[in-house]
């Protein structure tokens, strides 16, 4: 996972070819794919698509999902969005980030970990509220921190 | 004889360690011997007392709640759990929280398993298409605009007439299009229903499509519920093979994932990142209902919207109808979130007033601390003081006191907050979230967020809040869409019913 590789690339690209609005499927499945969408996928997809280099980078800046380098190992949400915020998730956070010595977005050194910011998770009325690895985490205190911790491995 | 348990597969429960309760439980059983079926359901609502976990007792159930994995062992100690158990709650239903409630969209959800047919059948899932199919399509379209049923996405467009529109349009294809891009904080009614009754917006897709002449549906899911996305798309799967979807039926659906954007939420900006284009927002004319998903007349309802039409067509549009208040018929989920004791759903016909909400049904903070400022309707929403608690629950009433019920969340602070942070956070999340096509929204929430900067500290405060009021008009009446639009709500409520949390910065600042 990382690299860009033709065959497998366009295999994944062929396999939405004809489909109505392919873009963002097959996006998301390339993502699956290299862990990221690599540059090498843009020309590609254009050519598959019928669309221009511009058109698909155009989509592919826009939204927030689609990475342009692999994170880290494990990939650590954590929800910023006001029902989150009455439950003072942002100290919380805070906690977080200084722990594991990254700011938002950012990966730890050793690529164990890459904390990123989300705006709502619908775990409301169980916040402060997070997802590592796509599992979700409710009711976070400070010593969920070193649970967190103990989950992506030292 | 085999015991059924139920514990929920909801991602709120999940979150709070359900699948390890599920796990022990299993264990236990097996090492006791006991005949168990371990049902996973979605959610009742009641997120305070997750884990859930109910237990079928001569044909009736009873809750023991929050189960954490560890208190497992003693609920088993002495084989099945009784009621006799510190943890247990009753029955669920007569648990006030849930009593109180008139569920009828969430009728289903956190008592069936959400993919069995079968358990959707036996609680009176599939009438609603029998009868639209019997009635026909102009008879189905007339019961849904009898209910009164308005947009649950926020914007509270009748239902009946946006279908009437896509009905009478000529085109050779159309289609029904789920908008289940919930990103409002605040928010979880969406993916409580696609985790825990998925058929049910299947079912209320399917009767859009047959009185609209669609034959595909699309849902567009965000990609933050992994889990909605995983068990809907296991339904679609389910309603194919057992020919509810699929060429027999006439009704086909794809499940579409979003990809992080909330504006894709806005429902032509959602039109265009299903044609897998930039989630940037149209202009309106044309309205979807006559150019839509790729040019053609589509109907896009709320996700809340369409798995209500079930109901309103098995029971009929006046029965809906007869609840609520004013103009606004039938159920809500409010959706009571943030520093809550019990946050939770809570369907009810509309009319309660906030006050009740947050007080008489959420119990007031979990801190503990008094109840400051309220929410309501996501980031776009006003934010209420307590002397607006006699406001009802209801489209109307909202607007009039500047405010909006959006998709039903409501999101509770105590006496902690700071208010200028929470207007500087609406400016700074519209400035994030912004699709950039017009430029009150892609440069006004930017300036925005700087000024609120400087009235945080402390410079030249009453010059800057007269320019943050000027820019909110600028937002309100020059944006193409809500995002903008609707960004000054929380701004100006925050800055008109909480000045003192904007003063002390202006004395200091004189000081």
């Amino acid at each position: 996972m990382a690299a860009w590789n033709e065959a497998q690339g366009n295999e994944i690209i062929q396999r939405h070819v004809g489909r109505e609005g392919a873009l963002l499927p097959l996006l998301h499945d390339i993502q699956e794919g290299f862990g990221h969408v690599p540059s090498e996928a843009v020309p590609a997809i254009a050519h598959a698509l019928n669309l221009t280099r511009a058109e698909v980078h155009g989509v592919v800046t826009f939204y927030h999902d689609f990475r342009d380098r692999p994170a880290g190992r494990h990939v650590l949400k954590l929800c910023r969005a006001e029902a989150c915020q009455s439950m003072h998730s942002e100290a919380l956070a805070q906690q977080v980030l200084s722990h594991f010595g990254v700011d938002w977005g950012g990966t730890t050194p050793d690529g164990r970990i890459t904390i990123e910011a989300t705006y709502c998770l619908g775990l409301c009325a169980s916040g402060p509220a997070a997802m590592l690895d796509g599992q979700p985490m409710g009711r976070l205190t400070p010593e969920s921190i070193p649970e967190i911790a103990r989950e992506v491995g030292r | 004889m085999t015991t059924r348990i139920f514990v929920p597969r909801d991602a709120a429960a999940r979150a709070v360690g359900a699948d390890k309760v599920a796990a022990a439980i299993a264990e236990t059983a097996r090492q006791q011997g006991l005949a168990v079926e371990l049902v996973r359901t979605g959610s009742r609502g009641l997120f305070w007392l997750e884990t859930l976990v109910e237990v079928e007792i001569d044909g009736r159930r009873i809750g023991f709640g929050p189960v954490a994995a560890a208190d497992v062992a003693s609920l088993f100690a002495k084989g099945l759990p009784t009621a006799a158990h510190p943890l247990c709650v009753g029955a669920p239903e007569e648990i006030p929280f849930l009593k109180r409630q008139t569920r009828i969209t969430f009728a289903r959800c956190g008592i069936v398993d959400p993919l069995s047919l079968a358990d959707w059948r036996a609680h009176g899932g599939g009438r609603g298409l029998e009868r639209a199919r019997k009635l026909g399509p102009a008879a189905t379209i007339e019961e849904v605009t009898k209910s009164g049923l308005r947009g649950r996405g926020g914007a509270g467009f009748p239902t009946g007439i946006k279908w009437k529109t896509v009905a009478d349009a000529a085109a050779d294809r159309k289609y029904i299009v789920c908008n289940a891009d919930e990103g409002d904080s605040g928010t979880f009614a969406d993916r409580m229903l696609l985790e825990g009754d998925p058929f049910a917006l299947i079912e209320g897709m399917a009767i859009a499509g047959f009185a609209v002449g669609a034959r595909k549906g699309y849902v567009y899911v965000r990609s933050e519920y992994p889990d909605a996305i995983r068990v809907f798309g296991e339904a679609v799967r389910i309603a194919e093979r057992e020919g509810v979807l699929g060429a027999k039926a006439g009704f086909d659906i794809e499940l579409r994932v979003g990809a992080g954007a909330y504006v894709c939420g806005e429902e032509t900006s959602l039109l265009e990142s299903l044609e897998g284009k930039r989630g940037q927002v149209r202009a309106k004319p044309p309205l979807p209902a006559h150019k839509g998903l790729f040019g053609k007349p589509t109907v896009i309802n709320n996700l809340v919207s369409l798995a209500t039409v079930p109901a309103v067509l098995a029971d009929g549009g006046d029965a809906y109808a007869a609840l609520g208040m004013g103009r606004s018929r039938g159920t809500m989920p409010i959706q009571v979130a943030g520093n809550v004791r019990h946050g939770g759903l809570f369907e009810a016909a509309f009319g309660l007033t906030l006050g009740e909400i947050v007080e008489g049904i959420g119990g007031g903070t979990r801190s503990g601390r008094p109840v400051r400022a309220v929410q309501v309707g996501g980031p776009l929403g006003a934010y209420f003081p307590r002397s607006l608690f006699d406001t009802p629950f209801d489209y109307e009433a909202f607007a009039a006191r500047d405010g909006l019920i959006g998709h039903g969340g409501v999101v509770v602070f105590d006496d902690t907050v700071d208010m200028a942070r929470q207007a500087r956070f609406a400016l700074e999340f519209c400035s994030i979230e912004s699709c950039g096509k017009c430029t009150p929204c892609r440069i006004g929430s930017v300036r925005g967020t700087e000024t609120m900067d400087r009235i945080i500290r402390g410079e030249r405060v009453e010059a800057n809040l007269a320019l943050v009021e000027d820019l909110c008009q600028t937002l309100k009446f020059g944006s193409l869409c809500a995002l903008g639009g609707f960004t000054p709500y929380p701004v100006m409520s925050a800055i008109r019913h909480f000045p003192e949390d904007f003063r002390p910065r202006l004395q200091a600042a004189a000081e």
